[in-house]
């Protein structure tokens, strides 16, 4: 475009002021682009909930238990491929702060149903043959800085059958996700030594994991699951993982409605501060712009000339910013643990680059129509 | 004005009339409205313009010669008459119209100069030439062949601030011819300027008009400027009274 | 002593000067006002739902009653105390007595799907089995419409915040979980503590309907005064035979809300951290225009022997007068829309809902204020030096 340096010696014009709207440009897109993940994270058991898996809970209360008898049934049902189960063990490492989720599955089966947990085979074998022995997924190595080989305290509020509340597991191994939104957050034991060890419960899980062959059969296998155990003292709940995971989500409230508001008022500010310059800057230029008009630019060459200006000061801000949000993501989670799968969603960058070409458009068109529409000689006339 | 140079005016007129004018300006009025008073600033002017002329206009203040300027330059409407420069009518022109007859046909050089502070001298006379089709090369070549002409090769990449008064005006200058236009405009050119620059500029104008058969048309108030041109042409009240040869 | 009246009088002067030229820069001005209070406004917003979750939590919970739950639980929910049991903490020392004994309560907790009419989809409520002496411990408690639950009957009173948060808890309606149907009969207040986002019923009545048999989450007990805490956590802890642990209710409700209030605290400085930002780059950009439009004046002025001090001055209070009116501005605005509104959300740390208002507390408007001032200070210093630094040549030669 010949008149790039045209449009951009006026941006150049008042250095200063172009360079505050502009870091503020850049502020509001590293807003945009942080909170944007943040209200994903907020959401994202929902996106890597598995699209074959089913999650089967007992139907009266989430916190009631499912007898592990079930297991066989479950199998044989029609559509089904694999079935595994686990209990929540919801115990205490170190402090009630360092919250985390503590899993007693049957080994095998808890891997087969979740193939994104990958764990070399080293380990994978170290743990089937250590009755108290756990994983963990690296998030949480890191977290605490754990090591294969250490020793894991947890209270819990399971006693176990020799009157102590405290369990004692080994770290046999540290699973990696297979994608980055993989949950890395999970550790999981043995159910045999819980199952084994525990006063109460015996022969209960807390929920059922299923695989299906086709997910769009989800809907019908779920009811034939549910009328399989319907009046009988365990009644089920079935649904689809995402559907579950979404259910969670709802209870923590609209996070996004927040987020978006947050978001709306912060452009908002900034199509002001933008918007403000820009008419500032036209207002100024009004002889120049006579000049242009006298030596032969037509009116929707001046037009375009004053959005391209406006469209270049939201670009170079607002994908600064961006990067810069793109940057500050990398390093993770900033609540401490509430929002272990923090990264930037992969269609943000587009959003945000709508973003920028909406701001560019709304700041420059109204500087841009008066720019247009000025009258060369009354213009002159005012110098 | 002695008789020989009324008849010598009227010949001239005749010549242009036979030779198919640059400029014809026919019983032109232009009225403007401030408020509730109505101002008569052209009252029915004629006046032609052959090729390769130079005339100067002249008037007291509030006499409507920038405002004829404008009129020729196609940058205002006549409320009434023709204006015809070459054979375009201007003044039934619509606005993008006349944007681009202006980019072929006008070259305006402003009593204030009216370069662009953050532009270098070259890249402001190169404005003229992004309307058009050139590649950047052929820019390039007749940006700095009119810069030659001028006389300010070596201070092409200079920004307008660091030039006085007379440089800068020579650039405008040269923006001004740099897509060779049809017609000239100057409006004060050296009302601004010492008399060494004055001088430099009004030099410049004539060598443009004798060496390079520029036409222009110049407004200006200074009896010693106007006598530099081949033709002056006096507007008082809104009408042409006179003309004298040089 | 002249010298400071002199330079107060210049102060004066430069700001009579900068009002009159408001008008003129009407357009950045606004632009300042209207950032900061958005930055004000979305700051003490975010950090009212931690103030009013942590208010919710607050008023749950005297000093003076203490909460038993299993050794090795976070929470009631997870927790888990037999008959036999609970008669020995009702046995310990440090309780105080009422008309039919010690005053303690047993209670079981548990999860209840009930949609959340916000959203439409399922929440897990907690469904509270009490005995009469509950109300014994809860001295705040009052019914609102209808009545109480008559003990024995499938009967359940619901809490004025999970009856407001969730659909089908009115009077007269009735709810089925798993085999067993209730009635709402009533709906209780509690002094805006988290009891009023739980539902209530006749504890045998619950224990019998979620096979738990004897068993409860809980024991509440009154102490005969706050000091007799440590003789009764003593007593309880050092008994080789029960594996329980004793808090102060106050303290066990705060430990609760540590969870969100963090995380929410944490969101919300960071927002307003960037906010902030942006809008202090907005308030330079406004106080550059704001020198420059006055240029002449200035150096007029110092032409005529006005001090830079004065000027630099001048800029910062008008700097810090915008943001401060933006500060007001957007602190009325948070003030209005959001204090008690009303909402309710998981608590992790109990896995269930908690219904909450938002709280706009004096303390968070005089922190947004304070942030106002500061945006402005910050704002309004580099221009103002530079006006000040500018030689008078330079500036009277700009025009």
């Amino acid at each position: 475009m010949k008149f790039l340096p045209l449009i951009w010696s006026n941006l150049r014009r008042k250095r200063v002021r172009t360079l505050f709207t502009l870091l503020s440009i850049l502020v509001a897109f590293l807003m945009f682009g942080y909170l944007i993940a943040v209200s994903n994270a907020f959401n994202i058991g929902v996106q890597i909930a598995g699209v074959d898996r089913l999650v089967l809970t007992n139907k009266v209360s989430i916190i009631l238990p499912l007898p592990i008898s079930d297991l066989e049934r479950i199998e044989q049902v029609p559509g089904v491929t694999d079935v595994a189960h686990a209990d929540w063990f919801g115990g205490i490492y170190q402090d009630p702060k360092n919250f985390f989720a503590q899993i007693a599955a049957d080994p095998e089966r808890y891997l087969r149903l979740y193939p994104e947990f990958l764990l070399p085979e080293d380990q994978k074998k170290a743990w089937m043959a250590d009755r108290t022995g756990a994983i963990c997924g690296k998030y949480l190595a890191d977290r605490f800085h754990w090591k294969i080989g250490d020793r894991i305290p947890i209270m819990a509020a399971w006693q176990k059958k020799d009157g102590t509340t405290s369990w004692e597991f080994n770290l046999d191994g540290i699973y990696t996700g297979a994608t980055p939104t993989t949950d890395t957050t999970q550790f999981i034991f043995h159910y045999k030594y819980f199952d084994e060890s525990r006063v109460n419960g015996h022969g209960e899980v807390g929920w059922y994991i299923i695989r299906i062959a086709h997910p769009d059969q989800a809907p019908q296998i779920a009811d034939r699951i549910d009328a399989m155990f319907a009046n009988s003292d365990y009644e089920t709940k079935t649904s689809t993982e995402k559907a579950f995971m979404q259910g969670f989500a709802k209870q923590v409230g609209d996070i996004g409605a927040i987020i978006t508001a947050i978001l709306s008022v912060v452009f908002f500010i900034i199509l002001l501060v933008a918007g403000n310059t820009m008419m500032q800057s036209v207002r100024e230029r009004v002889t120049e712009l006579a000049v242009l008009k006298t030596v032969g630019f037509s009116n929707g060459l001046i037009l375009t000339l004053v959005l391209v200006e406006s469209l270049m000061l939201a670009a170079m801000g607002g994908l600064l910013g961006l990067g810069l949000a793109w940057l500050l993501i990398r390093r993770g989670d900033p609540t401490g643990g509430a929002l272990p799968i923090f990264v930037m969603p992969t269609g943000s960058l587009a959003l945000g680059m709508v973003a920028i070409l909406l701001l560019g458009l709304a700041t420059g068109s109204l500087p841009a129509l008066q720019a247009m529409r000025l009258r060369v000689v009354q213009s002159l006339r005012r110098a | 004005m002695s008789p020989a140079t009324i008849s010598q005016s009227q010949e001239s007129t005749a010549a242009a009339e036979t030779a198919g004018a640059l400029v014809r300006v026919r019983d032109v009025h232009k009225v403007y409205t401030r408020g509730s008073e109505r101002i008569d600033v052209l009252q029915g002017v004629n006046l032609d313009v052959p090729r390769g002329d130079f005339v100067a206009l002249m008037g007291p203040s509030g006499s409507g010669k920038t405002t004829l300027l404008n009129l020729l330059a196609g940058l205002d409407r006549p409320s009434g008459g023709t204006v015809q420069i070459g054979h375009d009518r201007i003044d039934k022109m619509g606005e993008g119209e006349l944007a681009r007859w202006r980019s072929h046909h006008v070259g305006f050089v402003f009593q204030l100069y009216n370069l662009l502070p953050t532009l270098t001298a070259e890249r402001n006379v190169e404005l003229p030439l992004l309307l058009t089709s050139l590649s950047v090369n052929e820019r390039k070549k007749h940006v700095s062949a009119v810069l030659t002409v001028v006389g300010l090769s070596d201070r092409s990449k200079h920004y307008p601030r660091q030039l006085s008064g007379g440089q800068e005006q020579r650039v405008a200058i040269a923006r001004a011819i740099v897509a060779d236009p049809t017609l000239l405009l100057c409006d004060e050119p050296t009302g601004d300027l010492d008399r060494k620059s004055e001088e430099e500029i009004l030099d410049l104008l004539q060598a443009l008009n004798r060496e390079h058969g520029k036409t222009i048309i110049m407004v200006t108030h200074n009896a010693h400027a106007a006598a530099r041109a081949r033709r002056i042409v006096y507007l008082n009240k809104g009408q042409l009274q006179s003309e004298a040869i040089q | 002593m002249q010298r400071i009246i002199n330079w107060i009088t210049q102060v004066y002067a430069v700001g009579v000067l900068n009002l009159r030229t408001l008008p003129r820069r009407f357009g950045s001005s606004a632009a300042t006002i209207v950032g900061v209070a958005g930055v004000v406004t979305v700051f003490v917003a975010v950090l009212s739902i931690g103030e009013g979750f942590r208010a919710t939590l607050q008023q749950t919970g005297s000093p003076s009653t203490a909460l038993v739950i299993r050794t090795g639980s976070d929470t009631e929910m997870l927790s888990g105390i037999t008959l036999m049991d609970s008669r020995v903490i009702q046995d310990a020392p440090g309780i105080a007595r009422g008309g039919s004994g010690p005053v303690t309560s047993r209670e079981l907790l548990v999860l209840v799907d009930v949609p959340k009419i916000s959203t439409g989809t399922e929440a897990n409520v907690p469904l509270r089995g009490v005995t009469p002496e509950a109300f014994a411990i809860r001295t705040n408690l009052h019914i609102i419409a209808g009545r109480n639950f008559e003990p024995g009957r499938n009967e359940i009173m619901v809490g004025a915040g999970a009856a407001r948060e969730f659909a089908g808890l009115q009077v007269g309606s009735t709810k089925t979980w798993g085999k067993t149907n209730w009635t709402v009969v009533g709906i209780f207040t509690d002094g805006g503590s988290v009891s009023e986002s739980e539902i209530w019923s006749d504890l045998t009545i619950l224990q019998g309907a979620y096979n738990r048999g004897t068993l409860v989450s809980s024991v509440h007990a009154r102490l005969s005064s706050p000091d007799e805490f440590d003789t009764f956590k003593g007593a309880l802890v050092s008994n080789p035979r029960l594996n329980v642990k004793v808090l102060r209710e106050t303290d066990y409700f705060s430990e609760q809300s540590i969870f969100l209030t963090k995380l929410v605290q944490n969101l919300g400085y960071l927002i307003a951290a960037m906010m902030g930002i942006g809008a202090v780059f907005g308030a330079i950009n406004t106080m550059y225009s704001a020198v420059a439009a006055r240029t002449r004046e200035i150096a007029t002025l110092r032409a005529l022997g006005f001090g830079g001090g004065p000027v630099v001055i001048s800029v910062i209070v008008e700097s810090i007068l915008l943001a401060l009116a933006g500060g007001l501005i957007g602190g009325a605005i948070a003030y209005t829309a959001f204090n008690n509104f009303h909402t309710s959300t998981m608590n992790w740390q109990s896995f269930s809902q908690v219904a909450f208002a938002f709280r706009v507390t004096p303390m968070l408007l005089i922190q947004g204020f304070l942030y106002s001032v500061v945006i402005g200070l910050v704002g309004g210093l580099f221009p103002a030096v530079r006006a000040a630094r500018t030689s008078v040549a330079a500036a009277l030669r700009e025009l």
